[in-house]
């Protein structure tokens, strides 16, 4: 069988050789259009004259667009309609794109946006949390909270009652592959859309709605994007609607992408928070009631910042039972560029406010911070990985015993709760007691350099929170030679989606996977798809492919039954042949009886993932299908004269459940275990007090490089299967690993507390400059 | 410009280019080579890497920052050039399906072609190779995989074409706007003549002018061939360094004579960069923060800037007037650097959010010397705390003649306010970078004491 096996991806032989194609190697005919945007110089106020004459007159321009040129307000956003493609007059951030330039070379377009003459009228522009709150400055009536007993009694009667703050900053997805769309005018005014999107219906959905157009007129194509990490969800939205604007008034191709400075500046990066705390804990750190106070810069405009705050409150307890609990989220609105989705969409914020939590409490009552973490975490579930009968369990005692810990402030019961087993397993394969220990003596003997060590686990949601959003399409062709072309909703950002799903495809007919034919997401084929995101991607997209191969297989069956005297269920698809009573012949043969008897083989497929229930104004229902587990031990070292540090090893052993190709799913362990990282390392947004991202470039924000993966990097996924039935009970991996960097900000936190006997209360990212200050905090 | 070079095993000969038209810009839009990325268009993040062969060998370099004159006379190969005729992977290619080093594949052009030069060149030293790729899915793990799973495979013998590549006879290359000497001499009178010209060396700065600041450059003349300005000579005084000698060759000279001057340079740009920028460039550029400037200071080095026919020398401080400002006449240049043969006390510390191809937020660099546990002589220069590379006077003056102890450390405090008043950016506050900048010297007390002190130098 196809699935399990650790294939290489689809496109490697592609990308090796340079041969896969972006949005930008996609060839244009000559009298392709390129756009540039011109934008705002301030954060926040009025543009009182814009003189574009000189952009008009430069070399190569074709034509150039502000507000009033366009068609429609071209509204740009996923959630609110507040996102004018160009600014309606009013400035919301530096960056926010004013005008709209299209000209006959890529470079032309950039060169002409820069001779424009931009008046304004600058407000003080609102940037900062404490600016927002003074402002009143957010998105809905006032803070989300969502609370659970009895907290502040809980809290003040706990023996321990702990206090304290976190910062973390935001992140730029740094895909390789800038935003980019590429649009063809066809006939009759419809649009044909490339796109690096995450989102195609999204895209197909803002073009008909700029340009007036039903959906069926627009059609949108995605082969792959070059990266996408959340980035790619609404990003690309103004430059497909700037393309088919451009397209439609010129009936010219056009073709839009950012330079990575302007990528950089425009476009929405993962939403910094501040959490505060306040907990109240017994002598073994064991949580008796919680408070945490969410705060986040969600820039000028809604986008998708509800859901994500969401999701950090729904995170607030990663791996822990907290028996009282109040979480409060304010979710601002500054003048700054929008923040947008980010691999696991709040989780990881709302996942580092319980680890500093975790962190602080093991560091007041002097316990090893594993001590603290595993006594919180929940109950230890009997046979918990297997597949039994869901019966949730009551959330009270039944008979007077011991209250089950086992729900989570939401209300939903975590049922498949492994992290116990996975921790046991991960602290006996890094040898942590041993090594913690060996530590100490280090750093006793080391009076400039200090180790710190940080076993930390993940418990991440799945399932898009909106519930609605959970469905995926198929459509599966078999051709009368046997081969088959598959398609489905999903996109793929480099994570592997349509490898693990023509897997899925080759198993359910038994053939070997070059068989199937991996196409390009487009519209046309599957309508009304959901972004690619929330990790979903082979969960729904594998199922509905998984559907639509059962139904044709089904068809052949019943076929290939009658003609051979034999039950349809005893027609059988493996190794490449049909099997049907005596008669066995090649897949391909099958396929052309199956044709030559007038038998349908082309189907869709529909999946919608079951037992949701979720009222996000209370917060409570059961919002995740089940969650995915992991958990990291990571070493660091510091140098306590500067601040700098690295990583030394990891050990990660994560949970993809029954994996269907366990080379793609390490790769994304590997890969998301460093992007989160590097968040809360070397990773740093700098907005100056004027609003302005000063941090734009490769040269100032600092993805983590080659050497900053640890020397000794071990990772293994946990032998098990899903306890729900997904696609071969398979678990979603694409966000999980990354907040598996948090064991890096633990790490650093455990390093610096050897300085000294202050706790170290580090914030993230921990650059250099974080860890030095942390040190001269902890030596008082 | 009229130009000749080997692209991919084929002779390619181009007449009047524009001398800022980046290899990467002609690759993708008038040859269709598009498997050459644009990741940065800045040279940060290895995209567009290509690999280019001439008389001094194969070197990876930024396609994006790579103006089309600088590659007369040379070989340049791209990701389309690494598999065989009829397909054939490279060995490095074929590591990187075998090992899933690919997910979005969009920075893989870009490291298969710095693992093919790094492969071809027998460099096994894998993350310094990769320093100047950026991926963004894979962690890196996988690609390191694949990186030591192809050492042991042979090199492809379609490569070698381009070892043998001599430069073809073509017309007059020269333009009224864009000149490429061959001596130091042409290059002398043609700056005399014009001194409002761009001078073009790797163009590790200037391509960005052009690509980022979009700035048009009416005038350039071209460096890089002109031999007798790369050439390092050992003399009496010390060793001879001219102002086109690429930082690689540098690294290479420093790494015996002064491993942490060697470990600066590993880290300050990739090996992209190293193998384009050169000595001279990061010099005459002027930057607070450059590298070089502070190491060079400490060291007690000396420039020759030449006019025409006219050379001065002057120790290399004072060539730093002030922000933006050189001791530099119009029309006159950096020839070269002689740094002195005595290194051995120099010690050169670099501090940046992240380890390699980073900018820094404090350069420092010591040249103490300890006779009997006395400081005898201290020279100290910083990169970072001031609008020039500068000397630490206040704390050198504090330090000589004194123990070489913590508590002079301590006894310095007062100076280091009066030789720096840093800024803040964001690469660090001035608290930051003062505070570090005194902790530099702490270190190399510590070190002197015998104490670990590189967290690089710590294995797990």
């Amino acid at each position: 069988m196809s699935v399990t096996k650790p294939l290489p991806h689809d496109a490697a032989p592609l990308h090796v050789t340079g041969k896969a194609r972006y949005v930008d190697d996609i060839p244009a005919p000559a009298n392709c259009l390129h756009l540039a945007f011109g934008l705002s110089p301030i954060a926040s106020g009025r543009l009182t004259a814009l003189d574009l004459d000189a952009v008009r007159a430069a070399p190569g321009v074709v034509g150039v667009w502000a507000f009033d040129d366009l068609p429609s307000e071209c509204d740009c956003s996923p959630s609110l309609h507040d996102e004018p493609l160009l600014s309606d007059g009013t400035l919301h951030y530096q960056g926010q794109p004013v005008f709209l330039v299209a000209a006959e070379s890529h470079l032309a377009a950039r060169r002409a946006v820069a001779r424009a003459k931009i008046e304004t009228e600058a407000d003080r522009p609102i940037l900062t949390i404490e600016e927002a709150l003074a402002a009143d400055s957010r998105f809905e009536e006032g803070p989300r909270i969502w609370a659970r007993g009895d907290v502040e009694a809980a809290i003040t009667g706990a023996p321990h009652v702990i206090e304290g703050r976190i910062e973390m900053g935001g992140q730029e997805h740094f895909y390789l592959e800038g935003q980019a769309a590429l649009v063809f005018p066809q006939e009759d005014g419809d649009m044909l859309v490339h796109s690096s999107t995450q989102h195609p219906t999204e895209i197909q959905h803002k073009v008909a709605d700029a340009l007036g157009l039903s959906m069926h007129n627009v059609r949108v194509e995605t082969r792959r994007m070059g990266g996408g990490f959340g980035g790619k969800e609404s990003q690309g939205n103004a430059l497909a609607v700037a393309c088919a604007v451009v397209a439609d008034a010129t009936g010219r191709p056009a073709k839009m992408r950012y330079d990575r400075d302007d990528d950089m500046v425009i476009t929405g990066k993962r939403h910094d928070f501040r959490i505060d705390y306040r907990v109240g804990v017994d002598g073994d750190g064991v949580v008796q009631g919680i408070e945490f106070l969410q705060y986040t810069r969600c820039g000028w405009s809604q986008d998708l910042s509800l859901p994500v705050a969401d999701r950090a409150m729904l995170h607030a307890d990663n791996a822990y039972f907290l028996p009282a609990v109040r979480i409060e989220s304010h979710r601002l609105r500054t003048n700054i560029c929008s923040a947008t989705a980010y691999r696991g969409f709040g989780g990881p914020q709302g996942m580092v406010g319980i680890e500093r939590v975790m962190d602080h409490v093991a560091h007041v009552l002097g316990r090893d911070p594993l001590a603290v973490r595993r006594a919180n975490y929940y109950d230890r579930m009997e046979g918990g990985a297997a597949p039994r009968s869901a019966e949730p369990s009551p959330p009270g005692g039944i008979s007077g015993e011991k209250k089950p810990r086992t729900v989570t402030p939401y209300g939903q019961t975590v049922e498949d709760f492994i992290l116990h087993e996975m921790t046991e397993a991960l602290e006996s394969s890094c040898d942590y007691a041993a090594r913690r220990a060996a530590q100490a003596e280090w750093n006793a003997a080391n009076p400039v350099l200090k180790k710190g060590i940080a076993l930390t686990p993940v418990k991440f949601g799945i399932s898009f929170t909106l519930t609605h959003l959970n469905q995926a399409g198929a459509l599966v062709h078999v051709y009368q030679d046997g081969s088959i072309a598959m398609n489905h909703g999903g996109t793929e950002m480099g994570q592997g989606l349509f490898q693990k799903v023509a897997q899925v495809a080759a198993s359910a007919f038994g053939v070997p996977q070059e068989v199937v034919r991996i196409t390009a997401t487009d519209t046309a084929k599957v309508p009304n798809t959901s972004a690619t995101a929330a990790s979903s991607g082979s969960d729904l997209n594998g199922a509905a492919v998984k559907i639509a191969c059962e139904t044709i297989r089904a068809r052949m069956a019943e076929h290939m039954a009658q003609l051979h005297q034999c039950r349809p269920e005893d027609v059988s698809f493996t190794d490449g042949r049909v099997r049907a009573g005596a008669q066995e012949m090649s897949f391909a043969e099958a396929a052309a009886f199956c044709y030559a008897g007038r038998v349908s083989l082309s189907a869709t497929g529909f999946y919608k993932t079951p037992k949701l229930s979720w009222d996000r104004m209370k917060g409570e229902g059961r919002p995740f299908f089940y969650f995915a587990h992991g958990a990291a031990c990571t070493e660091v070292v510091i140098d306590t004269l500067t601040g700098e540090y690295r990583m030394l090893r990891s050990d990660i052993l994560h949970d993809a459940g029954a994996s269907l190709n366990p080379a793609i799913d390490i790769g994304q362990v590997e890969g998301g275990f460093i992007q989160g990282a590097g968040w809360l390392t070397t990773e740093e947004l700098v907005w100056d007090s004027q609003g302005r991202l000063r941090t734009h470039a490769p040269s100032t924000y600092k993805v983590p490089a080659c050497s900053d993966a640890p020397d000794v990097f071990n990772v293994a996924l946990w032998q098990g299967r899903n306890r729900e039935e997904t696609v071969y009970r398979s678990k979603a991996v694409g966000e999980p690993p990354f907040m598996l960097g948090i064991s890096a900000l633990m790490a650093l936190s455990d390093a610096v507390a050897a300085c000294g006997p202050g706790y170290p209360a580090l914030d993230a990212p921990a650059t250099p400059e974080r860890v030095l200050a942390a040190i001269a905090r902890v030596q008082g | 410009m009229n130009i000749a070079f080997l692209l991919n095993g084929e002779s390619v000969e181009l007449a009047e280019v524009s001398p800022t038209e980046t290899l990467l810009d002609w690759l993708r839009e008038k040859r269709g080579l598009t498997g050459t990325k644009e990741g940065c268009n800045e040279g940060d993040c290895g995209a567009c890497t290509v690999m280019v062969t001439d008389a001094d060998g194969t070197r990876a370099l930024n396609a994006c920052i790579l103006f089309l004159p600088q590659l007369h006379g040379k070989a340049v190969r791209t990701v389309e050039g690494l598999s065989g005729p009829d397909g054939a992977l490279h060995p490095v290619q074929q590591a990187l399906v075998e090992f899933h080093g690919s997910q979005c594949g969009f920075c893989t052009p870009g490291f298969a072609v710095s693992m093919a030069t790094a492969h071809l060149n027998g460099d096994t030293g894998h993350k310094d190779a990769l320093a100047g790729n950026l991926c963004r899915c894979t962690g890196y793990a996988p690609i390191l995989r694949a990186a030591r799973a192809a050492e042991d495979r042979s090199v492809p013998d379609w490569l070698s074409a381009d070892r043998d590549f001599r430069n073809p006879e073509i017309a007059d290359s020269r333009s009224p706007t864009c000149h490429a000497p061959e001596t130091a001499d042409d290059l002398a009178r043609l700056y005399a003549e014009d001194p409002q010209a761009t001078l073009v060396a790797g163009a590790t700065d200037v391509g960005l002018w052009v690509t980022k600041q979009l700035r048009e450059l009416d005038r350039v003349i071209f460096l890089n061939r002109c031999a007798d300005l790369q050439r390092i000579e050992e003399t009496d005084s010390g060793y001879r360094i001219g102002a086109g000698v690429t930082m690689d060759r540098v690294h290479a000279l420093m790494k015996p004579l002064c491993p942490s001057y060697a470990e600066m340079i590993r880290r300050y740009g990739s090996t992209q960069v190293r193998g384009a920028a050169t000595i001279g460039g990061n010099i005459a550029n002027g930057s607070p923060i450059g590298d070089n400037p502070p190491a060079l200071i400490a060291a007690g080095a000396t420039l020759h800037l030449r006019h025409g026919d006219t050379r001065r020398d002057l120790p290399l401080e004072d060539f730093f007037l002030d922000y933006g400002k050189q001791d530099r006449a119009p029309g006159e240049f950096v020839e070269a650097v002689t740094l002195p043969k005595a290194l051995d006390s120099l010690r050169v510390y670099k501090l940046s959010k992240r380890f390699d191809q980073d900018i820094s937020a404090v350069c420092g660099a010591f040249n103490l010397t300890v006779t009997d546990g006395i400081v005898t002589a201290a020279r100290i220069a910083f990169g970072g705390l001031a609008g020039i590379p500068k000397r630490a006077t206040h704390v050198e003056a504090a330090l000589t003649g004194q123990p070489w102890t913590e508590a002079t450390l301590e006894a310095t405090a007062p100076a280091w306010a009066q030789d720096f008043t840093p800024m803040s950016d964001m690469r660090a506050s001035a608290d930051y970078r003062l505070t570090a900048a005194q902790n530099m010297l702490r270190r190399a007390l510590a070190e002197d004491m015998g104490h670990a002190t590189s967290v690089l130098e710590v294995s797990p």
